[in-house]
This record gives C-alpha cells, structure tokens and sequence, in this order.
C-alpha cells in the first residue's frame, strides 16, 4: 500500500512537474486537486482585466467653429499580453463632416517596468482618400513622470509618419489636476493629397484643468493650441486653411 | 479561569453538539447599533458554520457581506488546548469557498487552502474538518477562496490554555479589526489594476512643494522631486486602498456605531487585538492608558509596556490595560496611511464616550524605505558592522548581553558568504539579487537593512513608547535550539504602476516549483524587501522564529511585517510535512501574484528522485 502510494505520488509528481505540490492528492481526488490548483494560478497573478478610457472627450470652440473631439483607448488582457486599440478623430460640427477618424488594434507587450511595445494596425476613416498603416510604438510611464506614447506608421501607399504625445499631471489638490499635453507629428515625405509635408508637420499643446469627481469621472475645462509647421502649413496656406488655432475646450475624462 | 469566564458569560459547557448562548458575549456587545443578528460565541468540540450571503449595517448603510452563521465578524470560535475539534462547514453561497485557521498547527489537509491543500469547499457541500488543538492563545480564520475575506467571512479564536494561563485579567474583550467596502472586491481590485492610485487622496500638490520650498529650500524640494519622479515612485504611497473607499471596523462596527467594552475601575483588562482587514494595517492605541503586551500571534512574550502597536494584517497582539479611573477611553486605531481609523470605546458605564484623538499627518517614505540606506543621521551604528551585528544595531537597552549565543548565529555550520553579518547588522553590503527582475519588478534594495527595532511606518517620532520586534521576548524558551543547517533568501517584490506583486520577481501563477524544505531540517529564512510597501508575510504550518537578537526567546509569530528596504531573518523548523501556502496577507497582493508554496518534504524521499 504504501508502495503503491509513493508510486502514485511519484507518477502524479512526474505528470505535474511544473508545479510540484501535490501533497494533498494523498487525502483528495487529485483530479479535484488539480482543478483546483489550475484555478488557483490562474486567480493569483493570472487574471484578465477589461479597460476602457475616454481620456478626451470634449467641445472645441475654434473662432466660432464648435468641433467635437474624442480620443479613446483601452485594452483587454494580462500584466504582460494585451489587445490594445486606440481611436481618435474630430468632427466638425458646422461643416457637419468628420476632419479626422481612426482607430488602431495593437497587440502589446509589456517590455519593461514601465513600458509596453505595441504593434498592429491603423486604420484612417477620413481624410480621403482613406489609408491603412502598420503600427509600432511605445507607451507608458517615463521618468519624472510623464505620460509618453510614440509610435511610427507605415502607409500602404508607403508613406512614413510618426507622432509622439506627452502629458503631465500637475496635482493642484487632490482632485483638481492641471494637465499639460503636447503632441508633435512628423512625416519622413511630403504627402500632397493629405496636406503633410515631410519633417515636423504639426504641433499641439493644450492645458486642461479636470476635476475627479470620482477617480473614474472628471469633467474638464482648458484650451488647445494647433500649429502646422513647414510644408505642412504652406500646403495649408494653398487651401486657404488657417495654420494655426487657438480653441478653448470643454469635456470629460472617463475610464472604467 | 471557568468562574472568570462564567463572570462573562461567554461559554456554557455543552457536551457534544453547538453551544451558542443565548446572550451576546461580552466582547461583542456594543453601545449602540448591532449588526442584524449580533456575535455569537460557539463553544465546545463540535461546530455547524454556514457560510452566506447577508445583508448587514456598517455604520447605518446596507451592504452585502459573506458571513459565517449569518455574523460579521464570524462567531468566536473558544476552543481548549488539548481537544480534537470538529467543524463542520456548509457552504450556501453559489461560488466556492473555504476556512483556513490562521495561526492553527494543523495537519495539512485541514489548512483550507484551496488548490493547496484541498479543493476547496464547493457551493452546497458541507465540509468537515477536524484536528486536534496543539496550542492556546488568540488566532482566527478566514476564507481563503477569491475576496471573501474582504466581504466579512473572518473571525476570532480563542484557545483556553490547559494549564493556568500565565496572565492574570479580570475580563476580557476580543478586538477584530477589519476593513470594509461598499464596493465589489472584485471591482476594487480591477481599479489598482488598471490605476493604482486610484485609491491614493493624499499624495503631494503643488502646495506641499511651496511648503516644502519655504521649509527646507528650492534646491533641497528639488532634489526631493526629481529623485522620487526619476524613480516614478510616490513617497506617498503607503496603503493601496484606503479611507476613501473604506469604513474600518471594530468587531463589525463603524466608528460611528462606536463598539463599547465595559470595565470596572481597578479591573484588568484582556483586550485580545486581532487584524482581520483585507489591506489595512493599523496603528493602535488609548491615550491615556498604557497597554502591556503579553501575547504576540498567539504565543506568549514576556511582557512589555507600551502606548502603541502598530498591528499588521494577519498578525493578532494580546494586552492587558489596568484603567483606574472611572472615565471612558478611547481605542483608536489608526491606519498606516492616517486616511481613516477604526475606533471602539472602552467604558464603566454605556453610553460615555472620549474624545477622539484627530487623525496625525500622513507619514512619507524616505530613501531608506528604498533601501538605500543612506540615512547616515539615524544610521550612526553603521561603524559597528563587523561586530556582532544584529544585536549592536538594536540598541536595545533591557537585553541581556551575557545571555546570547553566537553559536546562535551561525559561525559552525553555515554559509558565510550566503549568511553573513549583514544579515542582521545595520548598514552592511550591498544586496545581491538572483531573481528575475523583469517588467514586474520596479525596484529593487541596493543596501536593506535590518528595521526590527523601529516600530513601523509612520511611528518611528512619536512621543511616546510604541512596540517593535526588537522589545518581544517568547516567555518560554524556544523549542528547538538548533542552528540553522541552511538559508533561503526570498526577496519581496512589484511593480507599483502595473500593481504586480511577487515573491522574487515571479507571481504565483508563473511559479513552477514549490519552496522546498526538508522534514524537520531547522532552517533560516531571510527576507528582503525590494518594494516601498510594508509587507505583512504569512507562512502556513509552521512558526517563524524572528531573528531579533534573543537568543532562546526569540518571539514567535505566524505573520511578520517587513518593512520597505529591509532585510530581516527568521528561523524555522520544518517540522510540518505537507504544502503550505505562504504568502503576503494583503489580499489584493496575494491575488496579484506575491504567493508560493512550501513544500515540507521526507529528505529520504527527495534524495531517492
Ligand atoms: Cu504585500
């Protein structure tokens, strides 16, 4: 008998080698057992976690011109592996048309303690013509804390872009949060039909001052300020558009 | 020891069968508000406990608990050293569950660890455990299954010792500290997922720079911000979930139900501490009334008198006070982080009440807390590293110099180069790290120190007497006397930001091999502290002996908090054959990963693979 459980321990043992811990076989069904291990793990560091943020939504008034913003994101996975997609545009609401829409899906990989490496797909909705990139990029926390997401995008026209966006959280109390954001966008050529040139093309920077109802709820009020630099802003010029903008902002942060 | 508890009314000696008395027990029984059906004591050998659903009033709002026989806390469990008790536990809820009993030596099979030491206890099934009772003093159980805990399924034990108990009282009151929350645990978890701050409300403004510049200087606040935002830490970061989601509790009541223990003027009084909370560690204390510690995890220590504890999760402290005056007091229990406390009144008459001592500034973390160690000011014992270590540094006035082995330390048998002084000394080298340190790992102790002798976060300045490990003494000798044939280093550790916690930089459910011991070998465990986080540290089965410069009276404890940046020892002897779940009592660390087993194992066996 007690042969025959130390050769049962020790097949058990054998058929669990990555997790040897299987001493209560002895007293249980170890079928049971190892279910219960199995949930166990997957309970204690293994869980799937869904995460949705509205980081901006809000009202522009641009001279008069009221533009509606979003700028969305989230992910469903684990500490390490996660789906991540990403989507932002505009929508103006006298001209009653979107001026920007797109979403990105990202597989990401966290690389470091602080940094994701993602990699997928963008898709633009408008401008047209519409275009599809590939996607790769860093996101996370850099030093002295700022919030930092860079990625570059392969078009399949073969055009080469990037953007880079930082943001800061200034804690003015405990809930009211000053928060500065800039976002630079570069292209290695000129894009005619989109109004890009080659270099630095655009510069955003914009302050909002949101307050946290909740963590999850924060309303907000700021301004952006939106300049088009080079090229980009002579191509601009050739359409009679502004290369510049100052709007004030009104909106909400949410995440759930 | 019978008439005293006769006075009291908490027992009534039934044979076989459940003895729940009629009336409330005198520890349970409040001022005001009870909880719906109140707290039973159960008694005897044999115990029916049904694990539910409940609705229950926290402080005059409906929440929904897991409770046991329909109580939050759970029924007091009084048990006698010496008896085989028998429970048996159905389980009314829809999702699995389980008691482990904290603190209890039992076979392992009854531990009550799910996927550890048996399945677990499915929704309908009545589980039955039973072992018999090798020890006396304060302990208690909780589920062990997802969140429960934090739901309310926990509650006290007492064990009568068999012979005289050692301490001398007039009356006693059980204190379960607890934490609760309106919110779903699995929902509350999910947020420090996702933002681990949620929960912080008290981390530095603009303000606290402008102070901070008028206080100490533009290039010192400087200096201060930059090195913390290099590291992007917060030296504010002291408790995950705190006040702003929770209301802390004394035996099931809010600070504003206000529980109430009565006491005659000239009585002695056993108030037995137990802290029950899911993530809160709690600093207590009653202005205006010394406490003497006479018990520390169940087991005796010689006594010691003091104003504050600080109490980590898990961990359970008996005191006695010895109030004179015909006068309430107030038994504030403060949290870590000084976002909110759990409070009870102690009074001769109901009704009265004290004032209620505001809550102090929260403390910050310093450099040592990342184990730097640079310190120097309060750190002048480094000079002494090379001697004796440990009990240099531990300035510890009452201790008996003559009394202490060496041999202790380990100069025979052991590995110098794994073991060395710095073990216990203050100050030391630098730390080596053999552990993954991959993207759960966001920093980890360059210099740890030992911090037995410093009272815990946040008390190190206060003006009164407050207890460390360094001041407990078992009051009996140790049983075993061994030195330790073997070391084992186990360093604490996570990642703030992502909110992964560890033990060596691997969370549980990547871990593939158990921490094995061998049967009946004496070992030395070290832990070191890589995180900014105090860590209460639980090991099932078996009792650490705190390397605290005792030498046969080295205190002995279920639970040990380690503190940011330290490095502290324990010594065990793995006299429990089984597995046993080991693990970091923050439940929501423990669910991020910062478990493993240990795997106590037949030497002869081992050897013949
Ligand atoms: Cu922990």
């Amino acid at each position: 008998m007690k042969y025959l459980l130390t050769l049962c321990a020790l097949l058990s043992l054998a058929a669990t080698s990555v997790h040897a811990q299987t001493a209560a076989d002895a007293y249980y069904d170890p079928a049971e057992m190892e279910k219960a291990r199995t949930a166990l793990r997957q309970e204690t560091g293994g869980q799937t976690f869904t995460f949705v943020q509205a980081d901006r939504l809000e009202y522009q008034t641009n001279e008069g011109e009221g533009v509606l913003l979003w700028d969305a994101q989230g992910w469903i996975g684990g500490d390490i592996n996660k789906f991540w997609f990403k989507t932002e545009g505009e929508y103006f609401l006298d001209a009653d048309e979107f001026e920007e829409a797109e979403v990105q899906a990202l597989y990401s990989r966290a690389i470091s303690p602080f940094f994701d490496l993602q990699v997928g797909l963008r898709h633009d909705i408008t401008p047209n013509p519409s275009r599809t990139h590939a996607v790769i990029g860093i996101q996370g926390l850099a030093p002295y804390w700022f919030e930092v997401d860079a990625a570059a995008f392969v078009s399949d026209e073969g055009e080469v872009t990037a953007r880079i966006e930082a943001e800061y959280e200034l804690l003015l109390t405990q809930r009211l949060i000053l928060q500065p954001r800039t976002e630079l966008s570069f292209a290695a050529q000129d894009v005619e039909e989109l109004g890009i040139g080659s270099g630095l093309s655009t510069v955003e920077a914009g302050m909002r001052l949101r307050y946290e109802i909740k963590r999850e709820i924060a309303p907000y009020i700021g301004f952006a300020w939106n300049r088009k630099i080079g090229d980009t802003a002579d191509f601009a010029r050739l359409e009679g558009e502004t290369v510049d903008s100052l709007s004030f902002v009104v909106g909400l942060r949410l995440w759930y | 020891m019978l008439t005293r508890r006769k006075l009291l009314g908490t027992t009534a000696a039934f044979g076989a069968g459940v003895a729940v008395q009629a009336l409330l027990p005198a520890w349970a029984r409040s001022g005001v508000h009870n909880n719906v059906k109140g707290l039973r004591a159960l008694s005897g050998t044999n115990f029916d406990l049904i694990i539910d659903k409940t609705t229950v009033m926290i402080d005059g709002r409906r929440g929904h608990a897991i409770t046991v026989n329909g109580q939050l806390p759970a029924p007091l469990l009084r048990f006698r050293e010496g008896d085989e008790v028998t429970m048996r536990v159905t389980n009314n809820l829809e999702e699995d569950t389980s008691i482990h009993w904290h603190g209890l030596l039992v076979p392992f099979q009854m531990d009550g660890v799910p996927g550890v030491t048996f399945p677990g206890i499915k929704p309908g099934e009545t589980f039955t455990y039973r072992f018999p009772l090798k020890q006396a003093g304060t302990y208690w159980y909780h589920s062990h299954s997802g969140l429960q805990e934090q739901s309310g399924h926990y509650g006290p034990i007492i064990i009568e010792p068999k012979d005289a108990d050692p301490v001398a009282y007039d009356r006693e009151y059980v204190v379960v500290l607890s934490d609760w929350t309106f919110e779903h645990p699995h929902r509350l978890f999910a947020k420090l997922k996702k933002m681990s701050e949620t929960y912080n409300f008290q981390q530095r403004t603009i303000g606290d720079f402008f102070r901070e510049v008028r206080e100490e200087g533009l290039g010192a606040t400087l200096n201060d911000r930059l090195m913390w935002g290099k590291m992007r830490m917060s030296p504010t970061d002291i408790s995950d979930v705190t006040g702003a989601t929770y209301t802390y509790l004394v035996n099931g009541h809010g600070p504003k139900d206000n529980w109430t223990a009565l006491f005659t003027p000239g009585e002695r009084v056993r108030l037995r501490f137990i802290n029950a909370a899911a993530m809160t560690i709690f600093n207590v204390r009653i202005p205006g009334l010394p406490m003497t510690v006479v018990q520390a995890d169940g087991l005796n220590v010689q006594p010691v008198e003091i104003d504050e504890f600080q109490i980590g999760v898990a961990e359970t402290y008996d005191v006695i006070i010895h109030p004179q005056a015909d006068r309430a007091f107030t038994l504030m229990c403060e949290t870590i982080d000084r976002s909110g406390y759990a409070r009870a009144t102690l009074a001769p008459r109901p009704g009265m009440e004290a004032e209620i001592p505001p809550l102090r500034p929260r403390p910050l973390l310093t450099m040592k807390d990342m184990g730097m160690a640079h310190d120097m000011t309060t750190h002048g014992d480094m000079t002494t590293h090379g001697d004796m270590s440990g009990q240099d540094a531990m300035d510890h006035s009452g201790m008996d110099h003559s009394g202490m082995d060496h041999s202790n330390m380990g100069h025979s048998g052991m590995n110098h180069a794994a073991m060395g002084h710095d073990t216990m000394a203050q100050g030391g080298t630098m730390q080596k790290h053999n552990h993954p340190t991959g993207v759960g790992v966001d920093s980890t102790a360059m210099m740890p120190v030992n911090r037995l002798h410093e009272p815990g976060l946040g008390l190190e300045d206060v003006p009164h007497r407050a207890l460390t490990y360094a001041d407990l003494k078992s009051l009996d000798p140790n049983p075993d006397h061994r030195t330790p044939e073997r070391e084992i280093e186990i360093h604490l550790t996570g990642n703030m930001e992502r909110y992964m916690w560890s033990f060596d930089g691997v969370k549980f459910s990547e871990v593939t091999e158990p921490i094995l011991f061998y049967k009946d070998e004496r070992l030395r465990m070290t832990l070191v502290n890589d995180t900014m986080m105090s860590h209460p540290i639980h090991l099932h089965g078996m009792f650490f002996d705190v390397v605290n410069g005792e030498h046969h009276h080295k205190p002995r404890k279920h639970t040990i908090i380690v503190k940011p940046g330290e490095k502290l020892s324990v010594d065990i002897t793995a006299d429990a054959v089984g597995d046993w779940a080991f693990h970091c009592h923050l439940l929501y660390h423990m669910h991020a990963g910062m478990m493993q087993v240990v795997s106590v194992r037949e030497k002869t066996r081992e050897k013949a693979q």
